[in-house]
């Protein structure tokens, strides 16, 4: 007997994991992509026109710091940023050449600084000062319901049930909060209103696809479609018939943190926002822990990837389902609120206007983690917060570009380019004992 | 299990391990589809009442005189019945009159004009819908008609009045080019799942939001749109390129439904009788055999979600050249969700799809006149068109709703476990063997990673090797 | 803790699964539960782990009547399972998953995964596992993985422990490995169920058996009984177990495999290196613990996988540049080894299956380019053939899946066989499948031998290898250990399918035997005596 276990033990150093790394073809994707942006970052540099400054605005009017506007010579400082994305690159094929782990600070630090190269030739002697902490908040706030959307979509695939009606849930939202807000003449009901809006639609969705076993995208693609209709028959009805009863606008107070909110650039983006945001922070900080830490994160992910097995410990699959669907559904339902109480607007048609399909692109980019999906929706608002700004500054590049680009990335990375994307291995699969 | 079978240690009844409902379900498209296509004519009729019954309930709820009556309901409730009664007849039969026949209408040519106003908007959507519909049969959820549809549309459109040449052949040219432009956009997603396994769901829903802004940014550009004006709108479709009328001045139904018919009739044969049919279906039920069959499964892929862009960019391409002529933002409104819906409708079967797609045409025909004369809006359509398909999709619940036996005659109540068994034979049969053979690795995690599988949501693996090489990898 | 099951029936549809079952297992016994594929054992286990609830009879635990609503249920009365295909996750770490269900927590649900790892090093150094808490699922070794299923009943007290085929992944060396655990946890009190259909098992582990067959109890037997007789119990008539065929008559080489070496998506190495020859007319069988890169290596010679380096010549011919398509039009015949994934299509009819590999050529595709379905003439053959083969159908338009197993793989065979092969391939040919048909797929494939086509059959049943083979290679790790005659000894064969070299694996056999080996003398010299 122990003769044998010492054999088998001998054979199991076999060769094997070394033989492998021999042949694995290394991976030039990345590095490849640096050189390219890299390249561009030079042309920027070489078509800088001569002696041309470019005006940064660090502050807005309210802040607590003033700092003043910030002038660069255009073509040195798109120069120096070039030469350094240069160096990256070459230091990214250095790497893949040797075969290392990526590292996250290298693509954060070139996206950082190719963002700068991009837009010191963008503002170049346009006259115009790129005010950067208003792009910065407007990329929090396009983010906000983003992340939210995101959010949910990650509780909801995570137990295993894809959810296309993302989208569905952020409109609902949007609406009972305008409804709810504007009959209580409070915003702070709209907030307690708008996650029941989005459960809802998150139960609606579960009782056809783990109730019926209907298939997942359809019946997400059929919900967005009933709730798109739904709140545009409302709006055209009641809403309009008699706005000041139902569609008034509210906005939820700014509350300013103390102190936090005094630092620069950063305090007032942050930390001057209205209570919907803060929830944000906490809603990813506490999923970040819970999904890997807890009981309910242990039993969610093995719902969603072998609910089989997790059934055979007694873990009730379904009902596990049920509760997290309708919970990421408030999730989304509260992101909702942002569109409508959250900036103070009334509720309008289809006011979502596909974002809830670029949280879905954000959780996929950020591979159904919290934190990854947190930065792909950040990345995804400065895309589109980018865009607007260049659209006032009128710049060379289309702001629909722009606007496209959180669904070109996701088409990357789903086509491999970003790296092995592994969904929940059960997602989508409806279980039946 | 009777005594004769025993002869030879088999029999024909399946085994109890093949039959037992405690396999997970695969969850495979085709599957879904399949019951959906099991489901009777009743179950549908039924659908369309509980959805009318839904749209009654939101007609009534919206309308001011209904509302008022309900404020003295209990002092005179015939009185809110009846207002009730009056609304909900003026808007249905609206809704009749606008789709079908029309017999308030001042003349017979009038009067069957709403028959051929439901053809006009079925155009479109049998198209677009016969895509989809293919992309179900093979397994693939495209949900990228609405682009599809746009690129078709935008590249149509541009055709048709960018160029000046002879009347039958410009009308052609700008058809095949609708065709290519729709093709190209399934063609994006088909080729990017053949050779990654990049989930066509997710690519799909992308490409959508792509063309939306593709075609914003056209409608900016004076090369494209031609007219000289700031607004985004193009230019009109020359007379030379516009699909000829089939009925003369008064009806706008034009020859596009011809082209509907036909493509009607193709796609029956392409699925039915033609070897390339065969492949596609092959790889929406079993994509692991067909590979093994040597059916080139990449290259099918591929195939389903050009030639289903292609249909769906021929519907935009009819939709311009045959209704619209002129190119806006919105020109694809909510086309390409109503397809799916189309698709779903009629079973992904192209009669059916073909009925279904009339049935919307006339929801859509008739909802325009609804809100012209009673001031529903035609939102109500949308929320008739989803519950029609959520309803067709749970036949179960349309049973339990209807207080209707189960289709093989059981009680109500087992409803759910007869499911179960009705389907256990073949595809729990197939995932218990599939287990055996998948060694310690449970079978769901290996699966349905694979580009193959057709629900995962994001997402396929990219390596190099053909899809679904990754499906069975022991030795992890 | 004593089990004992009354009248046990369950039914699915119309179709009953366990009819009328009683059984009762002793505290401290090893009760194996003996029948074919298809008898209905896993679902009566699964009856007992409270996933189904039967339609008839009771369940008693220590004399006391229970009612399961779920597996959790069963567990928290003391009864544990070992899954037949391992209930782990993947991606979970081993202390995961045994945590998962009976978590540890702290405040707030926040799992204490101290104690939970605490647990895992309890339990295996109780019973001398070594087992990395740490590690993923997916990293370890099926052996190492079935350890962690032990650990997980275990960790939850099961007093009535369940081994669902636990053999059927390991090698016999490993078996006998799992052999001694089961006595330890026999001598601790434990009651063991042990379901297989392998009947050399049975006799050298049990203390009683229980032989079912189509779902209901057809005696009770003690281990003194012989094969023959267990066999004879278990199929319900008198069998044979080795198929009777001629020694082969080796042809000319006209199949060579040459430093085939095969990666999978995740870029290791499954199949290294391998070198063969096959002769006209003769069953090389490569034997070797599932996962061992057999598969891959099957997959390899039709085309669905590209070899990073090495070559495959049929008839002198490198089959490298050609399509699967192009190679089955070649004259491959090919049975791959998940019937229902890979073999047929379900929803398809057995017509529409016969054709699935000719469907785009004449006399089945017509028109120009061969477009065009020839429906009659699909139908036509599919029903001869159909006939040909002895398959119990309704008719040739009935979907496949309305089909038994046995059934279905006869239509593969059918399909397979209906052109002029120069090699065929199959893998794990008979796995899930009754003794019936067993016999019948393997008396088609020495037909086919005889014919003079080079049979290449993958196995992972070291019975079917030896019955079967006229050659056997043996594989592990993605490398052949050896080519040995079919008529080398298990233990030989199981060493070698750990690795072991075939002329140290002699020697190493030669001083120490396995259990199952003894227990095979000992039957051997019965039956002389």
């Amino acid at each position: 007997m122990s003769e044998q276990t010492v054999s088998t033990a001998a054979v199991q150093t076999d060769p094997l994991k070394r033989a492998s790394t021999g042949v694995r073809p290394i991976s030039w994707k990345y590095p490849i992509t640096y050189a390219v942006l890299a390249a561009l970052s030079v042309l920027f540099a070489l078509t800088v026109p001569e002696g041309a400054r470019t005006h940064f605005r660090l502050s807005s009017g309210g802040d607590f710091f003033q700092i003043p506007i910030v002038e660069l010579p255009s073509r040195p400082a798109g120069w120096i940023s070039a030469v350094v994305l240069v160096v990256l690159a070459g230091f990214a094929f250095w790497q893949a050449s040797r075969r290392a782990q990526a590292r996250l600070w290298l693509p954060l630090l070139f996206g950082v600084l190719f963002v700068f190269a991009f837009l010191v030739w963008a503002g170049a002697d346009r006259g115009a000062v790129i005010p950067l902490v208003t792009m910065l908040t407007g990329a929090l706030a396009l983010s906000v319901p983003l992340i939210f959307g995101a959010m949910c979509g990650l509780v909801g695939e995570r137990s295993g049930v894809i959810n296309i009606a993302i989208e569905a849930q952020l409109l609902a939202g949007a609406f009972l909060a305008a409804v709810a807000a504007s009959v209580f003449t409070s915003a702070y009901m709209g907030l307690v209103f708008a996650p029941i809006a989005g459960a809802l639609v998150g139960a609606l969705l579960v009782f056809f696809s783990v109730k019926y076993q209907v298939n997942q995208i359809i019946v997400g693609v059929v919900l967005n479609v009933l709730i798109i209709g739904l709140t545009g028959f409302l709006f055209s009805t009641a809403l309009t018939q008699n706005p000041e009863l139902w569609n008034a606008r509210q906005q939820l107070p700014r509350l300013p943190i103390p102190g936090l909110s005094q630092i620069p650039i950063i305090g007032p983006v942050l930390f001057n926002q209205t209570i919907l945001v803060y929830l944000m922070y906490l809603i990813v900080g506490l999923l970040n822990i819970f999904l890997f830490r807890s009981r309910w994160g242990l039993r969610t992910r093995a719902v969603g990837e072998h609910p089989k097995a997790a059934d055979t410990v007694g873990i009730k699959v379904n009902r596990m389902r049920v509760y997290n669907v309708i919970l990421a559904g408030a999730i989304a339902g509260l992101g909702g609120a942002f569109f409508t109480i959250g900036q103070g607007l009334a509720f309008g048609k289809e006011m979502s206007a596909g974002a809830g399909f670029i949280a879905l692109a954000a959780m996929i980019l950020g591979r159904w983690h919290p934190i990854g999906a947190l930065l792909a929706a950040l990345l995804f608002g400065f895309s589109t917060s980018l865009g607007n700004v260049l659209a006032t500054i009128g710049t060379p590049v289309p702001s629909e570009a722009l606007l496209m680009l959180p669904y070109v990335i996701t088409i990357f990375a789903v086509a491999g380019f970003v790296g092995r994307v592994r969904p929940p291995a059960a997602n989508g699969t409806p279980y039946v004992k | 299990m009777s005594a004769s079978g025993s002869q030879q240690g088999m029999t024909p009844a399946p085994k109890p391990e093949q039959q037992s409902p405690w396999a997970e379900a695969e969850g495979r498209l085709s599957r879904v589809l399949r019951e959906l296509g099991q489901t009777s004519w009743l179950v549908t009729v039924l659908a369309v009442v509980v959805a009318l019954v839904v749209g009654a309930v939101l007609i009534l709820a919206a309308n001011r005189d209904v509302q008022a009556s309900l404020s003295y309901f209990f002092a005179q409730p015939t009185g809110f019945l009846e207002t009730s009664f009056q609304v909900l007849r003026e808007a249905y039969s609206s809704l009749f009159r606008g789709a079908v026949f029309d017999w308030q209408a001042p003349s017979a040519a009038r009067s069957i004009r709403p028959l051929t106003e439901t053809m006009v908007y079925s155009v479109p959507l049998i198209l677009a819908g016969l895509g989809i519909a293919i992309g179900f049969r093979s397994g693939m959820l495209n949900i990228g008609g609405q682009g599809q549809i746009i690129l078709g549309a935008t590249s149509a459109g541009f055709l048709g009045y960018a160029l000046s040449m002879p009347v039958g052949l410009h009308v052609l040219l700008a058809l095949a080019g609708g065709i290519l432009g729709g093709a190209i956009w399934g063609g994006i997603a088909g080729v990017l799942k053949a050779r990654t396994g990049a989930n066509e769901v997710i690519v799909t829903i992308m490409l959508n939001n792509i063309a939306i802004y593709l075609l914003a940014w056209l409608l900016q550009q004076e090369w494209y749109k031609q007219t000289g004006s700031n607004q985004p709108l193009s230019s009109s479709v020359d007379e030379s390129a516009q699909l000829f009328s089939l009925l003369g001045s008064g009806f706008r139904l034009h020859a596009g439904f011809l082209i509907a018919i036909l493509a009607t009739l193709g796609v029956w044969w392409l699925l039915e009788r033609s070897t390339l049919g065969f492949e596609f279906r092959a790889i929406g039920e079993n994509p692991e055999a067909a590979r093994t069959a040597g059916i080139n499964v990449p290259k099918a892929t591929a195939l389903v979600l050009v030639i289903a862009g292609g249909l769906a960019g021929l519907g935009g391409a009819a939709h311009v050249l045959g209704t619209e002529y002129r190119l806006a933002g919105g020109v694809a409104g909510t086309l390409g969700f109503d397809a799916i819906t189309v698709a779903l409708l009629g079973r992904s079967k192209p009669l059916g799809t073909f009925l279904a797609g009339l049935l919307l045409g006339g929801l859509r025909a008739g909802g325009v006149l609804m809100q012209a004369q009673t001031g529903t809006p035609i939102d109500i359509v949308l929320v008739l068109q989803a519950v029609i398909v959520l309803m067709i999709a749970a036949p179960p619940l349309v049973r339990a709703i209807f207080f209707l036996p189960h289709a093989d005659g059981r009680p109500r109540i087992r409803t759910r476990r007869s499911r179960r068994t009705a389907k256990g034979a073949a595809p729990t049969g197939s995932t218990t063997e599939r287990e055996l053979q998948t060694s310690g690795a449970p079978s769901a995690g290996s699966r349905s990673t694979g580009p193959s599988g057709t629900q995962a949501s994001g997402t396929g693996p990219n390596d190099t090797q053909p899809p679904s090489t990754t499906t069975q990898e022991p030795g992890k | 803790m004593k089990l004992e099951l009354r009248g046990v029936t369950k039914r699915f549809g119309s179709f009953t699964a366990n009819d009328r079952i009683s059984l009762t297992v002793e505290p401290g016994e090893i009760h194996a539960l003996l029948g074919e594929n298809g008898a209905g054992k896993s679902t009566l286990m699964n009856t007992i782990y409270g996933l189904y609830s039967p339609d008839e009879g009771e369940i008693l635990l220590d004399d006391q009547g229970v009612s399961f609503n779920g597996p959790g249920d069963a567990v928290d009365a003391g009864i544990g399972m070992v899954h037949q295909h391992f209930m782990l996750i993947p991606v979970f770490t081993v202390t995961e998953s045994v945590a998962l269900g009976y978590e540890p927590t702290r405040a707030a649900g926040i799992m204490d995964m101290a104690q939970a790892r605490a647990k895992v090093l309890e339990i295996s150094a109780r019973f001398g596992f070594d087992v990395d808490p740490d590690a993923r699922i997916e990293d370890l070794p099926v052996g190492a993985q079935q350890r962690v299923e032990i650990i997980k009943a275990l960790s939850r007290d099961a007093k009535v422990l369940i081994l669902d085929e636990p053999t059927a992944v390991l090698t016999p060396q490993e078996t006998d490995e799992l052999i001694t655990i089961m006595g330890q946890l026999r001598d601790s009190g434990t009651s063991i169920v042990f379901i297989t259909h392998k009947l050399r098992e049975v006799r050298a582990v049990a203390d009683r058996i229980t032989v079912i067959r189509r779902g209901a109890v057809v005696g009770e037997t003690s281990p003194q009984s012989t094969e023959t007789e267990l066999a004879g119990l278990m199929v319900g008539r008198e069998v044979n177990l080795t198929t009777a065929k001629e020694p082969a008559d080796p042809g000319e080489v006209c199949f060579e495999v040459r430093g085939l070496t095969v990666l999978n998506s995740a870029d290791k190495v499954v199949v290294d290196h391998v070198d063969f020859q096959m002769r006209r007319g003769e069953i090389l069988v490569i034997a070797g613990v599932d996962g061992n890169g057999q598969s891959e290596l099957a997959q390899t010679v039709l085309g669905l996988r590209t070899p990073v380096a090495g070559s495959i010549l049929l008839d002198d011919k490198d089959l490298a540049p050609l399509s699967v398509k192009q190679r089955l039009a070649a004259g491959l015949g090919f049975v791959p080894e998940d019937r229902s994934t890979d073999g047929v299509i379900g929803a398809f009819t057995i017509t529409e299956n016969y054709v699935l590999d000719m469907y785009d050529r004449p006399p089945y595709a017509g028109g120009p380019g061969n477009v065009a379905l020839r429906l009659p003439v699909m139908r036509e053959a599919a029903q001869t053939q159909a006939e040909r083969f002895d398959v119990r159908m309704g008719g040739v338009d009935d979907p496949i899946s309305t089909l038994s197993g046995g059934n279905q793989q006869k239509v593969v065979l059918a399909r397979e066989m209906s052109r002029d092969l120069r090699l065929f391939v199959a893998s794990q040919p008979t796995r899930g499948l009754d003794v019936g048909s067993i016999e019948f797929v393997h008396r088609t494939i020495i037909e086919e031998r005889d014919k003079g086509t080079p049979c290449l059959i993958v196995s992972t049943e070291l019975d079917e290898a030896l019955n079967l083979a006229d050659r056997i290679a043996v594989m592990y790790r993605g490398r052949i250990v050896g080519i040995v005659p079919a008529s080398t000894s298990r233990d030989v064969l199981g060493l070698m399918m750990a690795g072991v070299p075939a002329d140290e694996a002699q020697a190493q056999a030669a001083t120490h035997h396995t259990v199952l080996a003894e227990a095979d003398e000992q039957a051997e010299a019965e039956e002389n005596k």
